[in-house]
């Protein structure tokens, strides 16, 4: 189907270099995210793909032909739209026929790939029916359609599930998981949300100002994110980074809390200690590396969130798995998970990833 | 909010009295115009202030019709207010697809340059036009009208399709072309059926301001037969006397194609079109 590779990508507006260095290889039939903070350039990188936006150096290419000058209409991709972007004025049969009505298929062959799609979708029932009598889940699924039906190379989603509320995101969400499956094409995603990118990804790209911050599967992007930015990005609820300064073997915390790390690469360099809420374990007062006092507790059945306070280090938070007693104003001692903790240097580069606690 | 100014009765009826005053103001002319065109010339001084006349006739609309030179004027003015409609319309909607879609070096200086023509008082520029016109042989041709009221209102017309441009989301041209159509193609199946309105919304602007316009037609035109109807009007003010009957039936006859013409482009004028093309 389509094997996409991008090398040493850039754009520019005017003077303004928005992306640079961009190198990506998208094997066939791979589902990719791109997923970054607003403003990071992943939309513009969808739309260089598709066309849509010219690309001021390096080159794309499909299947090693060069792209770079394609128009849209010749490089046979699939785009879905946050907009949806049905034609106002078409019914939804034409909306979804409208592909195959510019080539100049034939009206019989036409409708019926239309009913098949239509099929798939569910939306048999609306083909006589115009994009404003529809509701928001049943648009998103005619601008599916419409890029179904094409049988392209490759398809591409910009944010297609953030005008939906929150049910209905889920099950688009599934929806867009099996027919990839079913299609097995190659698709690229852009999204801002972290569980989309997890849930859907083969492969993950974080994108930062206009840089590839790291490229890999959701669970190395967790497990191992090659900085700060990613660290904090990927994974919900947020990981907490403490300020630490390098000691001997270990690091020592702003409490005076000595973390006792070996096998580091270069902790002369430690800045910062990074670890996930739910790497966090709650012990009784007194028996942990350090005591912290709760102040908010937030029960949401399967997990408890704590949002504790340390002397000397600030607010933290901690993740348990399941209902546990505790109040604000109970005061808990806390131990780090060792071999999740993650350290990383004063410019936000992992010094490693995994740590094993010395003896 | 709104609740307690919709029950309040003293609002409400403050409210029509304002709807009321307006459109008696705005309308009370158009009543005088066909009440005078009505009235038979005999009683147009004694009953003068009358609401409404003794008697009624039509013999100002017949003589209007048969007698005088109306009818050709009539024609001349259709021809030029649709000329001047169709060409302006045309090359609006091409500079306003521009001006919304596109960057190009220069737009800033066109747009202020366009703005900037907006800004003259035309009596300035008449004895130019007049000569330049002059020049090119057109003087008494319908289409030295034509040219000059294009240029005219080309400016408005394209900020006015500019703005309706820009109320179509770039997505829906971005998503035909992506589903196979050239840039035009795109223009041709997807913007401009949305954009009717907006077409509509220009022609019958330019058509009613051709149709009404009178100080050029007076410079550039000065033979009978290529008189347009504002022009036309003025051959009832003679020397001596004022043929106010047959003038003001003229006037009431000229207000037809006008409603005409925006009751046929009215349907293309209705709003909302455009809903449910994105956001859900």
């Amino acid at each position: 189907m389509a094997r996409m590779e991008i090398k040493n990508l850039m754009k520019r507006y005017g003077q303004t270099e928005v992306m640079r260095d961009i190198n990506l290889d998208i094997k066939d039939g791979e589902f990719i995210v791109l997923v970054g903070p607003s403003g990071c350039g992943k939309s513009t990188l969808l739309r260089m793909i598709a066309g849509l936006e010219p690309i001021s150096g390096g080159e794309f290419l499909i299947d090693g032909l060069r792209m770079n000058d394609m128009r849209p209409r010749d490089r046979d991709i699939a785009m879905v739209f946050q907009s949806y972007a049905l034609y106002p004025h078409m019914d939804v049969e034409r909306n979804m026929g409208f592909s195959m009505e510019i080539r100049g298929d034939d009206k019989i062959k036409r409708k019926q790939r239309v009913l098949e799609a239509a099929k798939v979708l569910g939306l048999e029932n609306l083909l006589s029916r115009y994009p404003k009598e529809l509701s928001g889940g049943q648009r998103q699924r005619v601008a599916m359609g419409r890029a179904i039906i094409r049988d392209p190379r490759a398809f591409l989603f910009d944010e297609p599930l953030s005008n939906l509320d929150a049910s209905l995101r889920v099950e688009m969400r599934l929806e867009i998981a099996r027919l990839h499956k079913r299609l097995g094409a190659t698709m690229v995603y852009v999204t801002h949300d972290q569980v989309e990118a997890l849930t859907l990804a083969d492969r993950i790209v974080v994108l930062e100002g206009g840089n590839i911050q790291q490229v890999g599967s959701p669970l190395e992007l967790y497990e191992r994110p090659a900085n700060r930015f990613v660290a904090q990005f990927i994974g919900s609820p947020t990981m907490n980074i403490i300020p630490v300064s390098p000691a001997k073997n270990g690091v020592t915390l702003a409490n005076g809390t000595k973390i006792s790390l070996s096998d580091m690469l270069d902790l002369n360099a430690a800045a910062e200690l990074g670890i996930r809420p739910e790497h966090i374990d709650v012990l009784p007062y007194g028996t942990g590396d350090f005591d912290a006092e709760s102040e908010v507790v937030e029960h949401l059945g399967s997990d408890t969130n704590l949002f504790v306070r340390v002397d000397g280090i600030g607010p933290l938070m901690v993740r348990v798995h399941g209902n546990v007693p505790n109040q604000p104003g109970d005061k808990i001692g806390l131990r780090f998970q060792l071999h999740n903790t993650h350290i990383f240097s004063a410019d936000g580069q992992s010094l490693g990833q995994r740590i094993t606690l010395a003896a | 909010m709104s609740d307690t100014t919709r029950r309040n009765p003293m609002l409400m009826m403050g409210k029509s009295a304002a709807i009321t005053f307006y459109l008696t103001f705005a309308l009370f002319p158009l009543y005088w115009l066909l009440k005078i065109a009505l009235t038979p010339d005999r009683l147009i001084f004694t009953e003068g202030t009358n609401l409404a006349p003794s008697e009624i006739t039509f013999s100002n609309f017949t003589s209007v019709l048969f007698k005088t030179d109306f009818l050709s004027y009539f024609g001349n003015s259709l021809i030029v207010s649709l000329g001047t409609a169709a060409v302006t319309t045309v090359i609006a909607a091409g500079a306003g697809y521009a001006f919304s879609r596109f960057h190009f070096s220069g737009k800033k200086i066109i747009i202020a340059v366009m703005l900037i023509t907006q800004m003259f008082p035309l009596l300035m520029i008449i004895a130019p036009i007049y000569k330049i016109i002059a020049s090119f042989g057109l003087l008494n041709s319908l289409s030295s009208l034509i040219i000059v009221y294009t240029a005219f209102n080309i400016p408005f017309a394209t900020f006015l399709m500019q703005s309706f441009f820009d109320g179509i989301p770039r997505d829906l041209e971005e998503a035909a072309m992506m589903e196979g159509c050239t840039r035009f193609q795109a223009l041709r199946k997807v913007v401009i059926p949305l954009t009717l309105p907006g077409l509509g919304a220009t022609l019958g602007f330019v058509f009613t301001a051709a149709w009404s316009e009178l100080l050029f037609a007076l410079m550039l035109i000065s033979k009978n037969d290529t008189m347009t109807f504002p022009v036309g009007l003025l051959t009832f003010v003679s020397k001596f006397s004022v043929d106010w009957g047959q003038m003001m039936a003229a006037g009431v006859l000229a207000l037809i194609p006008s409603c005409l013409f925006f009751i046929f482009i009215q349907r293309y004028l209705v709003q909302g079109l455009t809903s449910g093309a994105v956001k859900g």
